[in-house]
């Protein structure tokens, strides 16, 4: 599974980093940013609900999940 | 050095009279509310939702000949759509009244980000941001907490309050007062201040005009203090706060503080009452939150999309159509973000308040470029006021019978709000 945040639709609303602290952070003006789990865009094994629930509540539907990359391991 | 010389004789050069287009005030008793709504009426304020709802099923944008001709969206999509389009909808004022302020104060607005369209908007709200981070905001939490316990180590030996005017109105004007640096003991003055700017709006001409001359000339008092001298605060931040360059316009300092003082502490105010006014009436809920706190942070953000306090509204730049109907260059347009919180196309169950609901992608702090800057620092308020409430006060009701007032106006939630208390 991939995860990124689309910077044109983010406004800070914060509730990816609400949900999950470690995966989502801020940046100084308060817009999500990635985090050191998920600079690459990798999603750490084991995380795909914590992100999957993030995306779900980004008001502005700014969490982009990819899922594809979880169904090619498979 | 030179000296600031910006707020040293009026400067604020609001609207002559004559620029401002004003409307007869019609605040008789609406006889329907799809052609003929008032959000200034009683029972709108009563009945908010199920109005909502009605209207949502039958119209789903209702107007109204008042304020010179205005319109409700009640659909998500709709409410969306207009929050997203600022190509079509002006931010120029966001508080319907009875005049419309003149075309040439946008893009900057009365209010400073938040009547401000693009691009200066843009420009203007980065300004604030960094002050209202989460990691920011957070820096406020205990002394929030303590004050929190303050109020309610007042309560010793009553057995009746008003959690209203008596425990949430004081949370949010400690907290935004000592932000901006005002005095503590001016915050009775700010309950003036955010009644006449919000709830006064069917006041005369003159009455509007001179309250507004009342808030300005204490924000004017406050900037003078803050520039002869300066601390770490709000105030003395925007004081010196630069902009292409140059530092910001005396009206944009002023405006941007009547901005935060008043928009701090309707909301959160509101958002606090209502969450309260639910746990009083649902004692399921209220004793799982007292057993599980675990699970006040999802319920926080059921309170905020069921309860949400806030309707924005906007100015329309050019005719457009919007839900199958014409809206006119200069026509009010409402955005009721908690009636989109209320629509089932978008939310299940959604005239239920669910407090373990996991996926509530509400939309309380709207949407699009204007997303309320101080969301971060209304949820630290809203989750730290229902954890001392509840922790200290774990058994409560409404006390039936004694008088109990929801907010007329674009700012929902209740200004009377008796609870019994054990």
């Amino acid at each position: 599974m991939k995860v990124q945040i689309d910077s044109q639709l983010c406004q800070g609303h914060g509730r990816c980093y609400d949900l999950a602290p470690d995966l989502f952070g801020e940046d100084d003006e308060g817009y999500a940013t990635l985090t050191a789990l998920t600079a690459d865009g990798n999603v750490p094994e084991g995380r795909e609900g914590d992100i999957r629930l993030a995306a779900a509540n980004c008001p502005e539907s700014a969490v982009l999940v990819h899922e594809e990359a979880l169904n090619d391991r498979r | 050095m030179t000296v600031d010389d910006r707020f040293t004789d009026s400067p604020f050069q609001r609207a002559e009279p004559a620029e401002l287009t004003r409307f007869e005030v019609m605040d008789g008793p609406v006889s329907d509310w799809a052609t003929d709504f008032s959000h200034m009426d009683e029972r709108y304020a009563e009945n908010a939702h199920e109005i909502w709802d009605d209207l949502r099923g039958s119209c789903p944008v209702a107007h109204t000949e008042r304020f010179g001709g205005a319109w409700l969206p009640t659909r998500y999509e709709d409410v969306q759509a207009i929050a997203y389009d600022t190509e079509h909808f002006s931010s120029r004022a966001i508080i319907v009244g009875n005049y419309r302020p003149p075309l040439d104060l946008a893009p900057v607005g009365g209010v400073p980000p938040i009547s401000s369209d693009p691009p200066f908007h843009h420009d203007a709200r980065k300004l604030l941001l960094p002050a209202f981070t989460k990691a920011n905001v957070a820096k406020q939490e205990i002394t929030t907490r303590e004050f929190c316990h303050e109020l309610i180590n007042s309560f010793e030996g009553r057995d009746l309050v008003d959690a209203a005017t008596e425990y949430a109105m004081h949370i949010p004007i400690r907290v935004i007062a000592d932000m901006l640096g005002f005095p503590a003991e001016d915050a009775p003055k700010f309950k003036v201040f955010v009644e006449n700017a919000l709830e006064g709006i069917n006041h005369s001409p003159e009455e509007r005009e001179a309250s507004t001359e009342v808030l300005f000339t204490y924000l004017l008092e406050q900037i003078r203090d803050h520039v002869a001298n300066p601390r770490d605060d709000l105030t003395t931040y925007l004081i010196n706060a630069e902009l292409y360059g140059q530092k910001l316009a005396p009206n944009h300092v002023a405006g941007t503080m009547a901005l935060l003082l008043i928009a701090g502490i309707d909301t959160t105010w509101s958002a606090i009452g209502a969450s309260l006014w639910h746990l009083a009436k649902n004692p399921e809920d209220r004793r799982r939150l007292v057993a599980e706190p675990a699970l006040r942070t999802t319920a926080v953000e059921e309170f905020l999309r069921a309860y949400a306090p806030v309707t924005m509204a906007r100015l329309v730049k050019e005719d457009v159509e919007l839900g199958g109907v014409e809206m006119k260059k200069e026509d009010w347009v409402l955005l009721p973000f908690p009636a989109a919180n209320r629509d089932p196309e978008k939310f299940e169950r959604a005239d239920e308040v669910v407090i373990d609901r996991e996926v509530n992608r509400h939309a309380a702090f709207g949407l699009g470029i204007h997303r309320c800057a101080g969301s971060h620092l209304a949820r630290m308020e809203l989750r730290v006021a229902l954890d001392v409430w509840l922790d200290r006060i774990p058994e409560f009701s409404l006390a039936e019978g004694a008088p109990m007032r929801w907010s007329t106006g674009q700012i929902r939630g209740p200004r009377m709000l008796p609870i019994n208390l054990g």
